[in-house]
């Protein structure tokens, strides 16, 4: 009795630890949100939709930013998925015996975690400085590097888990690699897939710093990827930093646009992929 | 007990000759010689490890997928040596289909899950394949359980069912062979049995081999059974002659529970 009695009260001990941890960050978590919620509704407005952003002063939107936020994300995870998914295959299925894949990971696993303005300068020295001036398509190359090897990781972990008694059950019927690939076990995992995309979606519409150095930011209406590019993170940082009360204003209202952002693609992404297990 | 009588017009399909399999350095089938005989079950029995499986899995050349995995010497099928290069392993497939332990449902319908591997290999018309899946799945005795169904997910089925969709997937390309490996080991009693009075039903027109760990599985369903330890082939008859008078002794501690 005494050693049962010993673990019910480890057992106690450790679950209480546990809790208090999830609290602990939980805490942050919902003080960061309410902050934003309570600063973000506030200064919330339709105006943010239809006007630019405002020199200091006078009234003003984030149409501008909100556009080129949304250019910059989308074009950058057009391009990253693609080269993110092909490359997850040729580790998970092709080359995982093989030198080329080993090294392949290694070199995605140190990018995954390479700090982003690492990214930005990059960009900033091999686009940027050559080509003398900021662009919208030199942030879409900088976020494109950072979508890459999240995709990477999430396909080639969904394809490794797909059982290999189901690759095997393919193959005996006489199937082709591409096709055991694409028909099966890639549709196997095409929830954990596209939630990893939407997590490096997530990530980038939020990342300020490899946009400091390419896209920069723009006051001003534009479509030209050639030329500077407003965009949220860009302008938050810009306008939370001002000593102005109106551009601190429109830099929480655009920190709860991202955050919303986010949010409804996570609340997307469940919704979505719950129905496809179903199929 | 049920008796099975062998075919008295008996044709090998499948032969081995002087076969031998590695696992690396690890030889571990030796010396096989073997007569797979059209059109009648036969069962590969023998303890964990024996290479039950592994010779199995030579039949359709499923190793190949394992590049440190290797077969050597003659594996023939129909007269013809399956292990010649210039033998595409998917077209060999086609004709040798496999059924696995563990059933392995597509995540796809029921209908998709049985046409899979018809359009792999013909081209057929919408209602020929219609024609084509429904066959299928009555010769598995699943097409009433399913028939109201096809566009449901073949994971939505027991699993049970799942290793009959299966077994449907498996007939539906129309093989000479059909290898069953542990097909009921994850099963219960009753689908256990359904499965194997649809094996008795499928060898009036394939030919099928079936590992098995249940030795009253091998006697109830197999006209032929042979006995392996080791990687070797210690026995090889007719199964009422192998459960009832085996020619050696290994095969006889084996048999009656002494070992193994």
């Amino acid at each position: 009795m005494e050693l049962y009695a010993r673990r019910k009260l480890m057992n106690r001990i450790a679950l209480t630890l546990a809790l208090l941890a999830m609290s602990f960050g939980l805490f942050w978590l919902f003080w960061i949100l309410l902050t934003t919620f309570e600063l973000g509704f506030s200064s919330l407005s339709l105006r943010l939709f239809t006007e630019m952003t405002p020199p200091p002063g006078s009234e003003g939107g984030l149409l501008n930013a909100i556009v080129g936020s949304l250019m910059l994300v989308s074009l950058a995870t057009l391009a990253g998925t693609p080269i993110g998914i092909l490359a997850g295959i040729y580790l998970a299925e092709y080359g995982q015996h093989s030198m080329l894949g080993r090294v392949t990971l290694f070199i995605n696993d140190i990018l995954l975690s390479a700090p982003s303005i690492v990214i930005g300068l990059f960009v900033y020295a091999i686009y940027v400085h050559p080509a003398g001036h900021f662009s919208g398509w030199s942030g879409v190359v900088a976020l494109a590097m950072l979508v890459i090897p999240v995709v990477i990781r999430a396909t080639e972990n969904m394809l490794r888990l797909v059982p290999n008694t189901l690759r095997e059950a393919v193959f005996a019927l006489g199937t082709p690699k591409w096709k055991v690939i694409t028909r099966v076990t890639l549709r196997a995992s095409i929830a954990g897939v596209l939630t990893g995309v939407l997590l490096a979606v997530a990530r980038i519409s939020g990342e300020t710093a490899p946009l400091l150095f390419t896209a920069l930011s723009n006051q001003f209406w534009t479509l030209d990827m050639n030329q500077p590019v407003a965009n949220l993170p860009v302008t938050i940082f810009k306008f939370a930093m001002s000593p102005f009360k109106d551009w601190q204003d429109l830099a929480w209202a655009a920190v709860l646009l991202i955050t919303l952002g986010v949010l409804s693609l996570n609340i997307l992404a469940r919704v979505l992929f719950r129905d496809k297990h179903r199929v | 007990m049920m008796m099975n009588e062998p075919a008295l017009d008996l044709e090998a399909q499948i032969s081995c000759r002087n076969f031998n399999f590695y696992y690396g350095k690890y030889h571990a089938l030796k010396n096989i010689n073997l007569d797979i005989y059209k059109r009648n079950v036969t069962a590969f029995i023998g303890p964990s490890g024996c290479g039950k499986s592994t010779l199995l899995r030579t039949f359709n050349r499923m190793y190949e997928l394992y590049p440190e995995q290797r077969a050597v010497g003659q594996l023939l099928l129909d007269g013809k040596d399956m292990l010649a290069k210039n033998v595409e392993a998917n077209s060999l497939r086609a004709r040798v289909g496999m059924v696995f332990q563990k059933p392995t449902p597509f995540p796809m319908s029921i209908r998709d899950n049985v046409a899979f591997g018809v359009g792999l290999h013909e081209r057929l018309s919408k209602s020929d394949m219609e024609d084509r899946v429904e066959w299928a799945l009555r010769k598995a005795a699943l097409w009433d359980e399913v028939k109201d169904k096809l566009g449901q997910s073949g994971m939505s089925l027991s699993g049970g069912q799942q290793q009959r969709l299966c077994i449907a997937r498996g007939i539906a390309v129309k093989p000479q062979v059909l290898l069953l490996d542990e097909p009921t080991s994850a099963l219960d009693p009753i689908s256990t049995m359904r499965i194997e009075e649809l094996i008795g039903e499928l060898k009036d027109e394939f030919t099928i081999v079936i590992v098995t760990h249940n030795m009253q599985q091998a006697a109830r369903i197999s006209d032929f059974t042979a006995y392996m330890y080791l990687g070797e082939m210690v026995e090889f008859g007719v199964t009422d002659q192998i459960f009832i008078k085996p020619q050696k002794k290994a095969t006889e501690d084996y048999i009656t529970g002494r070992f193994g």
